[in-house]
């Protein structure tokens, strides 16, 4: 079976975008082969800063013929019926139609019409043209003179020439016959910018990878990353020391070589003072270099790697020389950043943070870092913090966002910040908590413990998702740009792992007006004034606050029902505790969920909430045949009346849920549960036993109301009306 | 007699300049001299900011000394300076072989390819006072970005059609590497040893030292918000005076128009270099900068310079 192979050769790709446009060109083309019903073997594409390439193994040479039998009039039909005929069957005279006899109609014509399958590589011509013009780049550009006319060429950088063929592996592939935008298909490409700078002629695949490798051009990407890898590790073994590995740099830099060449580069051991951090951050991000360190220890060694893409005439030492003064020149800025920042105290810094705008909408830093102080002061004993020590955190927490070396790496906040502290002598516990306050940052990022940093840690991220809700800036859809889905399950994970006890509500209505207080633009307030202006009252704004508030806390519900439904929680049961009123005490909601599923496993607890169903089934059909509903409770009197197991049922109803009200009010929810399993036998003797619709109006209205009881009794722990099954 | 000067790039600045400047003259590029105005960066230039744009083929080398006020260092920092020079190239449209072109430069100043390691890495351009924005990379030696690399997408708000290509070097961080020096103020500028030998710092660190001053201390600002205003009403009056009366006509002044928007930009750059402006407010100020060049584009698309007919 034939195979394709297209090479896109271009100037260099942006190493982000390599690995995301060779699998969008695998899918294109092969989504566009199978959309013609041409089915393949395998396909496979390839990236590297020159070039994209997909291999389509095991396509058919051509596509499937197509027979068709269209009927048509009988013989000696009126002229125009058979006019029609052969022209809708695209037939010259009825010479071309054959005579079909048929016991019941006599005889008709027949047209036979067969459509040979289209050739594959006229397809291809089609397909691959248009897939190129179309390249789901996430930035493009025009280029040379091309680019004046309408309609050019866009792709990443200028397309340098194409490469398709396309054939059996015995013999030679035919050339796919296309052009775009003046660039002809051809079987001609080049190696590597330097190392092989001449032509090469390829037929296929299976030449195609030898020739570039011949031509110093490994066209795996994982190849390169291995290569890289191994030989870092190798490098860095040979010198007794051990790479620190770096998964995102590793994919970064196999997408800036073609031919990965690693080398070793060392710099002064007296920029070993500079935090670890920070030097990894430098040469990381400037360099795009491995730093190493001594075998099993934390420190770092005076050591780098480095990954070019030449084989030197002199082994690489005038290269390791270069970037050697580059990380040298970059180690003294750090260094300056380092010593400059330590003259400052983090205390003294606090005054420029009034002057950097958080959101234009919520006010300065400065404001924030206030709100979040206070937030944390008050949460502080929630979570057996020393309220003094959390409020001191917070104050600091946002002071090395202006100093040098945060400037220059974003990504060392706080934990910047937790270095000076520490330097400055501040309590260990408030130095951490600058550093952790923005922790987790993710699902799978660690949970502060220290209780200074966790109170700390929930009062900037309750002020962020109160400030954007507040302004309306919520997230929708794919888009969460200020990370609110990750503050609010930081906000869930770090109140779970310390079984935190808050009542978010009151929280987030008395923060609701702190945030008002400063935003410039009161998105809320000003509709309401606008609309009416004269009231905009105190009570209206209450209003307007509670709203906002009570729909952060569904956010929050919402939240945490993936959370718990990653941790293998049904949702049912979530909604089912979250459909009760005044729930916004996380840790509760989820020890009463636990409670609730494990009660569900039980005999008693299926069999309940299959008595459950039932009344709620009776009532729902009898309230609307009466227009009424049955919440008066019981008469006991009147069960007294009745059958045995009426009373019995009446009398387990009201001790049941006492206990059941108590024991929730304890927070002990599998008591709760227990209290409500011994409803079970009740249940079941009273649906055996006794008749619901009975003669007596009396009767028949106190029964419906005990099964009401029976619900209103299971609404303690949860609205059993959301529990599926 | 003087002593003998060695005007090899390895050896001197000047040669350094001299030899990009034979090099792209070879390629068939006007070499012009730095514009007369203080400017962030050679794109200021009105050989690329205006010439990028219309439809006319146009090749431009040239220096341009770049300012920018916030950089100074008091001339103790090795690498950083408020006062430097750019080198220069516009080609328009950008010729398909742009990449070798640029290669064969580093070469001819003694960059042996053979031997180092050069790379192009991503780095989009965009000039948020210009509206411009163009695609490329930063072109690394060794692990050192040397030079810019951008093809022109938009410049002044407006399509380059067709695209320019243009090639910023970094004059003095080349020269410490092929020079081989750590500090700037040990280059030698001119080539020559012993007494006759002239560096970088005999010719610039007094300069950056008083400039640093300026620029952070002394900069009259309440002259410099003046100054920003008027460049600013200027610009504007030039448009106006200059436009065309009907669609058949060309814009008689774009030109000095533009003058008056790259005054207002870095009258801008030294205001915040003196911390007067806000964050919110600098948003604002690089917005009207932009609205001028904006403007100024439009008009130089009316002119012959411009393509207009």
């Amino acid at each position: 079976m034939p195979d394709l192979l297209l090479e896109l050769r271009s100037e260099e790709i942006p190493a982000r975008m390599q690995r995301r446009a060779a699998e969008d060109l695998r899918k294109l083309v092969t989504d566009a082969l199978v959309e013609r019903g041409f089915l393949y073997e395998g396909a496979k594409a390839f990236a590297t800063p020159r070039r994209l390439a997909l291999h389509v193994a095991g396509l058919p040479a051509r596509g499937q013929d197509v027979r068709e039998e269209r009927k048509g009039p009988r013989v000696g039909a009126p002229d125009g019926a058979v006019q029609g005929f052969l022209k809708s069957a695209g037939l010259a005279s009825l010479d071309q139609a054959t005579i079909v006899t048929d016991p019941k109609k006599g005889e008709f014509y027949v047209a036979v019409i067969e459509r040979p399958g289209r050739s594959t590589l006229d397809v291809l011509a089609e397909i691959l043209p248009a897939i190129i013009k179309s390249f789901p780049w996430p930035k493009s550009m025009r280029w040379g003179k091309a680019s004046a006319q309408p309609g050019a060429l866009r792709w990443v950088r200028p397309l340098q020439s194409i490469v398709a063929t396309f054939g059996p592996e015995t013999e030679t592939p035919d050339l796919v016959p296309f052009a775009v935008d003046g660039i002809v298909a051809g079987t001609t490409t080049y190696g590597h910018r330097f190392l092989a700078p001449e032509a090469i002629e390829v037929r296929r695949f299976d030449d195609y990878v030898p020739a570039l490798e011949r031509a110093k051009v490994v066209l795996d990407a994982d190849r390169r990353k291995d290569i890289i890898l191994h030989d870092a590790r190798d490098l860095a073994f040979a010198r007794g020391l051990e790479l620190v590995e770096d998964d995102g740099l590793l994919e970064e830099v196999a997408g800036l070589v073609e031919w990965p060449v690693v080398l070793m580069g060392s710099f002064d051991a007296a920029f070993l003072d500079i935090p670890a951090e920070a030097i990894r951050a430098t040469i990381r991000a400037n360099q795009k270099c491995f730093v190493l360190r001594e075998p099993g220890a934390e420190c770092l060694a005076p050591a780098f790697v480095l990954v070019s893409n030449l084989i030197a005439s002199d082994g690489g030492l005038a290269i390791t020389a270069g970037n050697e003064r580059v990380v040298r020149a970059r180690l003294s800025d750090a260094k300056f950043f380092w010593e400059t920042d330590k003259a400052i105290k983090l205390q003294d810094r606090l005054p420029k943070l009034d002057s950097i705008v958080f959101h234009e909408k919520l006010g300065t830093q400065g404001e924030r870092v206030q709100r979040i102080a206070a937030l944390a002061r008050e949460l502080a004993p929630l979570v057996g913090a020393d309220p003094d020590l959390a409020e001191r955190a917070a104050r600091l927490a946002k002071a090395d966002l202006v100093t040098e070396m945060v400037g220059e790496f974003p990504e060392l906040q706080g934990l910047m910040g937790r270095k000076y502290a520490t330097l400055e002598g501040e309590h260990p516990s408030v130095a951490a908590a600058i550093e952790e306050h923005y922790k987790p940052v993710g699902p799978s990022d660690r949970v502060p413990t220290d209780p200074v940093s966790v109170a700390v840690a929930l009062a900037d991220k309750l002020d962020t998702l109160v400030g954007f809700w507040a302004i309306d800036e919520k997230p929708t859809g794919s888009k969460d740009p200020y990370a609110l889905r990750r503050a609010a399950l930081g906000v869930i994970r770090l109140i779970l792992d310390e079984e935190a006890r808050l009542r978010l509500m009151p929280i987030i209505v008395g923060r609701m007006a702190l945030v008002q207080a400063v935003t410039k633009v009161d998105g809320h307030d000003a509709e309401v004034a606008e609309t009416s202006p004269g009231l905009q009252s105190d009570k209206v704004k209450q209003d307007v606050r509670k709203g906002v508030s009570s729909d952060l806390l569904a956010f929050f519900a919402d939240r945490l029902k993936v959370y718990l439904r990653d941790q293998g929680a049904r949702h049912d049961l979530i909604d089912a505790v979250f459909a009760l009123p005044g729930q916004d005490d996380l840790l509760m909601v989820v020890r009463r969920v636990e409670a609730l599923g494990k009660f569900l496993e039980t005999d008693d607890g299926r069999n309940l909430l299959a008595g459950y169903k039932r009344a709620a089934n009776i009532l729902r059909i009898e309230e609307k045949k009466d227009g009424r509903s049955y919440e008066a409770a019981p008469d006991a009197s009147l069960a007294a009346r009745g059958e045995p197991e009426e009373r019995a049922l009446s009398d387990a109803l009201a001790s049941a849920r006492q206990a059941a009200s108590t024991a929730v009010e304890r927070e002990d929810f599998a008591g709760a549960m227990q209290a409500l399993s011994s409803l079970r036998a009740p249940v079941d003797a009273f649906f055996e036993k006794v008749t619901v619709n009975a003669e007596d109006p009396a009767l028949r209205e106190n029964r419906l109301a005990l099964l009401n009881a029976l619900r209103a009794a299971t609404r303690e722990v949860a609205d059993f009306s959301r529990i599926e099954g | 007699m003087s002593s003998a000067v060695d005007l090899a790039p390895k050896t001197s600045f000047q040669g350094l300049i001299l030899t990009l400047q034979r090099f792209w003259a070879a390629q068939g590029c006007v070499i012009l001299q730095p514009y007369d105005m203080e400017v962030g960066a050679g794109t200021f230039h009105p050989a690329t900011t205006l010439r990028a744009l219309g439809p006319k083929p146009w090749k431009a080398a040239y220096v341009q000394p770049s300012r920018r006020p916030k950089d100074g260092r008091y001339g103790e920092n090795p690498n950083r300076l408020q006062h430097y020079y750019q080198f220069q190239v516009i080609l328009k449209p950008n010729p398909p072989n742009l990449q070798e072109l640029y290669l064969a430069s580093l070469d001819a100043i003694g960059v042996d390819l053979k031997l180092h390691d050069i790379r192009f890495v991503e780095d989009d351009w965009e000039s948020p006072t210009l509206g411009a924005w163009g695609l490329g990379w930063e072109c690394w030696c060794d692990g050192m970005e040397v030079s810019q690399f951008t093809y022109f997408q938009q410049v002044a708000g407006f399509e380059c059609s067709p695209v320019a290509g243009e090639l910023t070097y970094g004059l003095e961080r080349l020269a410490m590497y092929v020079q081989g020096v750590e500090n700037v103020y040990d280059l030698n500028f001119n080539g020559a040893e012993g007494d006759d030998k002239v560096t970088y710092g005999d010719v610039f660190l007094q300069a950056e030292q008083e400039y640093s001053r300026h620029n952070f201390e002394a900069a009259d600002t309440t002259m410099l918000f003046r100054q920003f205003t008027d460049a600013e009403k200027a610009c504007r009056t030039y448009l106006d005076a200059g436009a065309p009366a009907s669609e058949t006509e060309r814009h008689k002044m774009a030109q000095p128009a533009y003058d008056q928007c790259i005054k207002a930009s870095h009258v801008f750059n030294l205001l915040d270099a003196r911390g007067v402006i806000s964050v919110t407010e600098r948003q604002s100020y690089i917005l009207r900068v932009r609205e001028l060049a904006k403007a100024c584009g439009a008009a130089w698309l009316k002119t012959a310079g411009g393509g207009a007919a």
